[in-house]
């Protein structure tokens, strides 16, 4: 047990981007409710999994917005560059025939 | 006065000035997190002071409201234990006065079990307007618990600095434990649920027997419930009646 220190094996404290005060970022993500997907809330610090978890419980669900939470160290989080911006997705900007439009979405499935 | 109405007083009481103590922390807590946390907790603490209050109001069929009892008695009619309303931080240097970590965690840490415990007694019990609101406390005090739980474990099990000051917080506040099983038979499922927490944390237990501090029962308390009081208390009274 080492819960004090927050650097047990597999986990290792999180560095950079901790707002210069030396606590890991963790990105929040909340599923509103059985059915739907987990989805980006914010952020907060945290020393460890478990701290971020129930910070995360406190500063994103205390209005019932959530059944589910998980929590991810921000810097394991690999994310496009604005530089990539154009290579990355400006080619999807003329390929209408990529959305499915020529059906009708049954009725009852709201979150099709 | 009804045995009824002591008891419940005694509960709410209890959860009303661990509210208020809690509430300290507001805007001084090490971050802005840990901030809402221990505000989210008072915030339980107080809901459940409200449903407690106005239902010994009721109980004692004198025409008292929650907010009369909260706000218009005086330090030697309130009946929480002593724990309550010990101050956030350690009578000795260096801890500091605007509030020590680690003994609202002792605090929190012997409060929650003990209160967990004592709600879900209730929600099994005859009364059903009062195990209606011990049902719903108690899902809170479990998560209290957990949180006072992680909290322990890390400063216990954390640096040296961290180490002492849990454990001298654990010193301090384990003679008031004892006055919370005066009224029901509770502590050795109590001692079960802490017991494992300190060692895991690697914190000494401290014996049981020695030095037991009483009276809050019985409406005997120490001066930090009256000062307590005057903070909580100074804006009803200088309004009385007055509404948002």
């Amino acid at each position: 047990m080492n819960s004090g220190t927050g650097s047990s094996a597999g986990q290792e404290p999180v560095t950079g981007e901790d707002g210069g005060v030396g606590v890991p970022l963790w990105e929040v993500f909340v599923r509103p409710r059985r059915g739907l997907s987990h989805a980006h809330v914010g952020s907060l610090h945290a020393p460890d999994a478990a701290t971020a978890l129930r910070h995360a419980r406190d500063v994103y669900t205390r209005r019932q917005e959530g059944v589910s939470i998980w929590v991810v160290p921000a810097a394991q989080i690999t994310a496009s560059s604005p530089e990539e911006k154009d290579a990355f997705f400006d080619p999807a900007a003329d390929k209408a025939y990529r959305h499915p439009t020529f059906y009708p979405v049954p009725d009852g499935v709201p979150h099709l | 006065m009804s045995a009824a109405f002591e008891t419940v007083l005694a509960l709410g009481d209890d959860a009303l000035i661990a509210a208020q103590r809690l509430a300290e922390w507001c805007s001084r807590a090490p971050d802005v997190e840990e901030d809402i946390a221990l505000a989210n907790l008072a915030l339980d603490q107080l809901g459940t002071a409200r449903l407690l209050l106005s239902y010994a109001g009721e109980l004692e069929g004198a025409g008292r409201d929650e907010d009369a009892l909260a706000f218009l008695r005086d330090d030697h009619e309130f009946r929480n234990a002593l724990l309550v309303e010990l101050p956030n931080h350690h009578p000795e240097p260096p801890s500091p006065r605007s509030g020590d970590f680690a003994i609202t965690m002792a605090k929190l840490l012997f409060l929650a079990a003990y209160q967990r415990d004592r709600y879900r007694q209730l929600a099994a019990g005859p009364d059903r307007d009062l195990a209606a609101i011990a049902a719903k406390a108690a899902k809170e005090s479990a998560y209290h618990l957990d949180y006072a739980t992680l909290w322990t474990l890390r400063l216990g099990d954390g640096t040296q600095e961290s180490h002492a000051r849990m454990q001298r917080a654990v010193d301090e506040i384990w003679p008031y434990t004892y006055e919370l099983f005066d009224d029901n038979d509770l502590r050795p499922g109590w001692l079960a649920a802490v017991e494992p927490v300190l060692a895991e944390a690697t914190l000494t237990r401290p014996p049981e027997g020695g030095w037991q501090p009483r009276g809050g029962r019985a409406g005997r308390h120490t001066e930090h419930l009256s000062r307590l009081l005057a903070e909580m208390q100074v804006v009803h009274r200088a309004h009385l009646g007055a509404r948002w």
